[in-house]
């Protein structure tokens, strides 16, 4: 999550949903919350019933926007045109909150003479390699940063092919201006980048009327100042795009200007969808970091030696001083006492990444016949991967595949059940995968631990044995571990050093030979070497090998035997401390020093959480400080104080090199400093703010045969697509379409479409249409419903066509699947797909009646 | 035992049919139907003998009035999770031949499966068409206002689920109370078109499961004076046996001549 992580420092949700309760306005944009989280949507329903205003910014009507406030119908994928005009109606208007901007933040930070805005450069930053598609980040860096030791993506989602060795770039050495003056200064480089961003390019290219942008700027963009705070919700409605991370940097530079960070009421909720995404990046299935945002070792001179993977990850100021102390902790985890001084504590161990390892770019090298094998754990790609037709056919590719599910996924049946083999384009007797199903404990049938939205872990206990075969996660890592390593015991080749080094020790028990969960998240918590004593918090882990620590950021979870706080259910106060454990150190709002003054009080008595008690020298109040507790407000550090120390008392901030918020992102991201707006990798209009540059320079549209583009605008595909989910529903429906009781309530695949569109086409509710993209076709029942609105875009209608993407060719509920029509591309920054606006057609009747319509349509796709 | 009912108000209803589910799932009631009705995301569409919780999707033009105070959206889309009245005279109860419909110590009305015979009269009986008979089974089934989870002291199941609290059960005397003011408040707010649906003055005789709506209740399938089928038994037996003595003076006469 880059987008929050650069920005504040941690990729998290930076509160917890039922602190929307203190918010006075909520702005929901990118997420259909009311449908996808309907648990944590409770706390939206009854902060609107004290007062709140609530507001929905999406192309459909759907069931959150029902119960807002205020509906802003948008084109899809003009998000950052809204959220730009959002953030030049605050400067504008003056809105911002001042004091709040000037001390928190780097707005008042000087930037270098040789930096070039997207504005002077026609839609690129400096730094612009045309060649490699890459930007080199120096012109980024703050003045007076010694720019030789040059910017690289930290922490995470880099995946160049050979990295070089720079160092981190010192970022407490920058120039300032806190009048905000200078012209060189963040805050005036944010009013010029933004100032084309007007209500009237609101209205004309986004589809929303001036009145109804002002209406819904001035109810957001005034919730704001001591006495009031703001929050913003959002899901992957902005993850999935081709300017995703960008879209959410939008958001965060919105609530930084707004003073709505680490208050009571504000902050921003990244929105999760499943029981343990949060968790799914802390202790990651990510290629490109490892546990707590700790970067990948890249092959290169960065990871020739362990000392030139910490120079060029650790920070000279801020927390990342301590990464050293994180990976030697890890790796101590990982190998025990095979890692030692003298062999860099297994570092040479840890695989390197040579290239895209990502999801798109693996099943491109799938479908080349680069792979052999697969493992797929948790996830259907046959449904819920981009362009899933095309993922379909790579899987015909390998020559084994692993399914581990409750039930036989699309996944699994592939070879014999997908729309390829049925309509003869496959035959099954010429797949050569062999594919084993393998049964999978469901969630109540093993015991361990959920990361949910808000970073709260929560214990769950086995409530039931699984039943035959079923066996747990935990039980098949273990247990393949275990045999691979008999296997490499035989076999000396040196690859199979790490293998044999690992720590794997667990302690199995019962019947089915189980290892205790309890004891993994000890692992986890960490432990002193010497005598395996668990350590109560990350703050205690060293650099010398004395430690082992599996994730860093979750340390503290297990302080002591038979203190598992993650399954603590005494819920105090207003913010819920005893119920789980919210990592960093239990901190249930992130950030939260800046809930008090520079000078170290709150800045209302309405708004107020942490504070400085001047009487006993300690930071205080309603959360745990996320803040080093002794250092008063007025600290200053000495010039060569390191790591928190070498942060003044006033910066929040703490794992920012400068302590400041980011309003300007000088180091991490791949797609420049600041947000600018791009067209969707197709899009009906051309882009307004930058001619030359339809779409985000640095995204990836890998196109090759059977990942093809329609041009933006083309005659041809003139309807604007988005696909989502259902409340009924989860993701790819391996576990609702396949239960009764839930696949009843959404049986079939269905498309919405306007009604203005539905008169154009002839097209009457409930009858069968054709969907047609540049990768695919398929068929659903059509609704017609007001939900979905014409929008005028340039003076023309744009019409927009609803795809839920929960259908496949297995269950008890059956449909054509969405993703099909998706196609595999990657967002600059986590190489995340755009699902949410590509461009389509549909006409009337089932997908076998119209092939020679679709033929002609996808005729001349290159 | 103090009678019990549930407030269901639709003005924080956000559709996402979780008592249906826990409903289901409670008291393991088969599915009923994969079928696709097109009518907004209701598949339900009615309450049955396998349904016996139900949201309504009710998408109006603005001309209905707006579903929130401020809003200037061009149309709503309300949702309603319906459920069986529990009537304080109840048709099912008053028709069913075989005392197989009782009425329990908390008010529900419960229909007794292992002495339901199938007969079927209760369902014509009902004013607001919520008990009906599973075909595969033979039987009438509805609610049962989870009288075994009320029993050992729990909520039903659907209020227990519901993430808004749009279900609220309680005490029946405080709940309707409850109703009302809800109502005031919000048309203090500005919903004007804000009621709470309790039929009084109808041989129902009261329900047990209020509803807070918007607009008319007949745009929720709800009677606006759902009467007792027996309320015309006596005018029914009155009518038959003056025609049984007209009959039989004509005959006596006819004899007489």
């Amino acid at each position: 999550m880059p987008g929050l992580g650069t920005t504040y420092g941690r990729g998290g949700a930076t509160a917890a949903p039922n602190d929307l309760l203190n918010s006075d306005a909520i702005l929901i944009m990118g997420s259909n919350m009311a449908e996808n989280h309907p648990v944590g949507f409770q706390w939206v329903i009854e902060a609107k019933e004290r007062g709140t205003k609530v507001l929905h910014v999406d192309p459909r009507f759907s069931r959150t926007s029902a119960v807002a406030n205020i509906w802003v119908p948008l084109r899809a994928g003009s998000d950052i045109l809204f959220l730009g005009g959002l953030i030049r109606y605050v400067l504008e208007n003056n809105l911002f909150f001042r004091e709040y901007v000037v001390h928190y933040t780097n707005a008042s930070v000087i930037i270098p003479e040789d930096f070039k805005d997207t504005e002077d450069l026609e839609g690129i930053f400096s730094g612009w390699n045309a060649e490699k598609k890459t930007y080199d980040a120096k012109t980024w860096l703050y003045e007076g940063v010694d720019s030789d030791k040059r910017a690289t993506p930290e922490g995470c989602h880099g995946g160049h092919v050979e990295e070089g060795l720079d160092a981190m770039p010192d970022l407490s050495r920058y120039h300032q201006d806190l009048t905000l003056q200078h012209p060189r200064c963040v805050f005036q480089l944010l009013r010029k980048h933004f100032a084309r961003y007007t209500p009237e390019m609101v209205e004309r290219y986004c589809g929303v009327s001036k009145d109804a942008f002002l209406h819904a700027a001035k109810t957001f963009c005034t919730a704001s100042g001591p006495d009031k705070t703001g929050a913003i919700c959002y899901a992957l409605g902005w993850t999935q795009h081709s300017s995703g991370v960008q879209m959410i940097r939008c958001a965060a530079i919105l609530q930084l200007l707004l003073g709505n960070m680490g208050r009571p009421g504000g902050g921003i909720l990244a929105l999760r969808g499943h029981a343990s995404i949060q968790g799914s990046t802390d202790v990651p299935t990510l290629y490109d970091i490892l546990p707590g945002y700790l970067s990948m070792p890249k092959f290169g001179e960065e990871s020739k030696t362990l000392r030139n993977y910490i120079d060029k990850y650790s920070s000279r100021t801020g927390w990342w001083h301590n990464l050293d102390k994180y990976i030697v902790s890890l790796l101590k985890a990982y190998y025990g006492e095979s890692a030692q001084p003298e062999n860099e504590f297994g570092f040479h161990w840890l695989p390197r990444v040579t290239g895209d390892h990502s999801h798109q770019g693996y099943w491109l090298d799938m479908l080349d016949g680069k792979m052999d094998g697969l493992f797929v754990m948790g996830q259907n790609p046959a449904v819920a991967g981009p362009n899933s037709g095309m993922e379909r056919r790579g899987l015909g590719k390998l020559k084994w595949l692993v399914v581990r599910e409750m039930v036989e996924t699309e996944t699994a049946s592939f070879w014999y059940e997908s729309p390829e083999v049925k309509r003869g384009e496959l035959r099954t007797e010429e797949i050569p995968t062999e594919v084993f199903l393998l049964p999978a404990a469901g969630h109540a049938e093993k015991d361990g631990t959920f990361t949910n939205t808000q970073r709260l872990l929560q214990w769950r206990q086995k409530a039931v044995a699984p039943p035959g075969d079923s066996r747990s996660e935990n039980w098949f890592m273990y247990h393949l571990g275990v045999l691979l390593r008999e296997k490499a015991k035989r076999d000396p080749r040196p690859r199979n050093a790490g293998l044999l080094a690992l720590k794997w020790d667990y302690t199995i028990e019962g019947e089915h030979r189980e290892p205790i969960a309890e004891e993994i998240l000890q692992e986890i918590n960490g432990y002193t070497v010497p005598n395996h004593e668990l350590v109560p918090g990350f703050t205690a882990l060293k650099a010398d090998g004395s430690t082992a620590c599996g994730c860093w950021i979750y340390s503290g979870v297990f302080p002591k035997l038979g203190e598992n706080r993650a399954n603590q259910r005494a819920a105090k106060g207003f913010y819920g401390h005893g119920w789980g454990f919210a990592w960093p150190s239990d901190r249930r709002v992130l950030y939260n020093r800046a809930s008090a003054r520079p000078d170290g009080n709150p800045w209302s008595e309405r708004k107020k959480l942490v504070w400085w008690d001047f009487e006993s020298k300690k930071w205080t109040g309603l959360d745990v400080p996320d803040f080093t507790a002794t250092k008063p407000p007025d600290y200053q550090p000495p010039e060569d104080a390191e790591g928190d120390a070498g942060l003044a008392g006033d910066k929040p901030f703490l794992l920012h090199g400068d302590g400041f918020g980011w309003i300007w992102v000088p180091v991490g991201l791949n797609d420049g400093p600041l947000p600018a707006h791009y067209e969707p990798l197709e899009s009906p209009v051309r882009n307004p703010i930058y001619p030359k540059r339809q779409t985000n320079p640095a995204a990836q549209a890998k196109s090759r045969p059977g990942n093809e583009y329609a041009t933006s605008p083309d005659a041809r595909f003139p309807f604007v697509m988005t696909t989502y989910r259902l409340t009924e529903h989860h993701t790819a429906g391996g576990m609702s379409r396949t239960l009764s009781h839930l696949a009843e309530l959404q049986p079939e695949m269905f498309c919405e479409i306007s009604v203005e569109l539905a008169k154009d086409l002839s097209i009457t509710p409930g009858e069968w249409v054709t969907i047609i993209t540049a990768r695919g076709a398929i068929e659903a029942h059509a609704l017609v419903t007001p939900r979905i609105q014409m929008l005028t875009i340039e003076g023309k209608p744009v019409h927009h066509v609803g795809v839920p993407f929960h259908w496949g060719y297995s269950g008890l509920v059956k449909g054509d699947i969405g993703n099909d029509l998706i196609a595999i591309s990657e967002e600059p920054n986590v190489r995340i797909m755009e699902t949410k606006g590509l461009l389509c057609n549909v006409i009337r009747g089932k997908r076998a009646g119209n092939l020679e319509a679709i033929g002609e349509l996808r005729k001349g796709l290159e | 035992m103090a009678f019990t009912a549930f407030l269901t108000d639709a003005t924080i209803c956000i559709g996402c049919k979780a008592c249906e589910v826990a409903c289901k799932e409670w008291n393991e009631v088969p599915e009923d139907g994969l079928v696709l009705s097109g009518f907004s995301y209701d598949n339900t569409q009615a309450l049955g003998a396998s349904t016996w919780r139900h949201v309504l999707f009710l998408e109006q033009p603005e001309v209905a009035g707006p579903q929130t105070a401020d809003t200037k959206d061009p149309f709503r889309w309300v949702f309603l999770s319906d459920v069986c009245k529990h009537c304080a005279n109840a048709g099912c109860l008053e028709s069913c031949p075989t005392g197989a419909i009782v009425r329990t110590e908390v008010g529900s009305v419960f229909v007794q499966p292992d002495v339901c015979n199938g007969c079927g009269y209760c369902v014509v009986s009902c004013p607001f068409g919520v008990i009906d008979k599973r075909p595969e089974d033979g039987r009438a089934f509805k609610c049962t206002f989870c009288y075994d989870r009320q029993k050992a002291g729990l909520v039903p199941a659907c209020a227990k689920a519901c993430p808004t609290q749009s279900i609220q059960f309680g005490d029946l005397e405080e709940l309707k109370q409850r109703g009302k003011n809800r109502v005031q408040e919000l048309q203090d707010r500005g919903y004007r078109d804000a009621r709470l649906y309790d039929p009084q003055e109808t041989s129902v005789g009261g329900i047990h499961a209020f509803f807070v709506i918007l607009g008319e209740p007949e745009a929720y399938n709800l009677p606006p004076a759902p009467q007792v089928p027996t309320v015309h038994l006596k005018s029914a037996w009155t009518s038959a046996l003056i025609s049984a003595a007209v009959l039989f003076a004509i005959i006596c006469a006819a004899f007489a001549v």
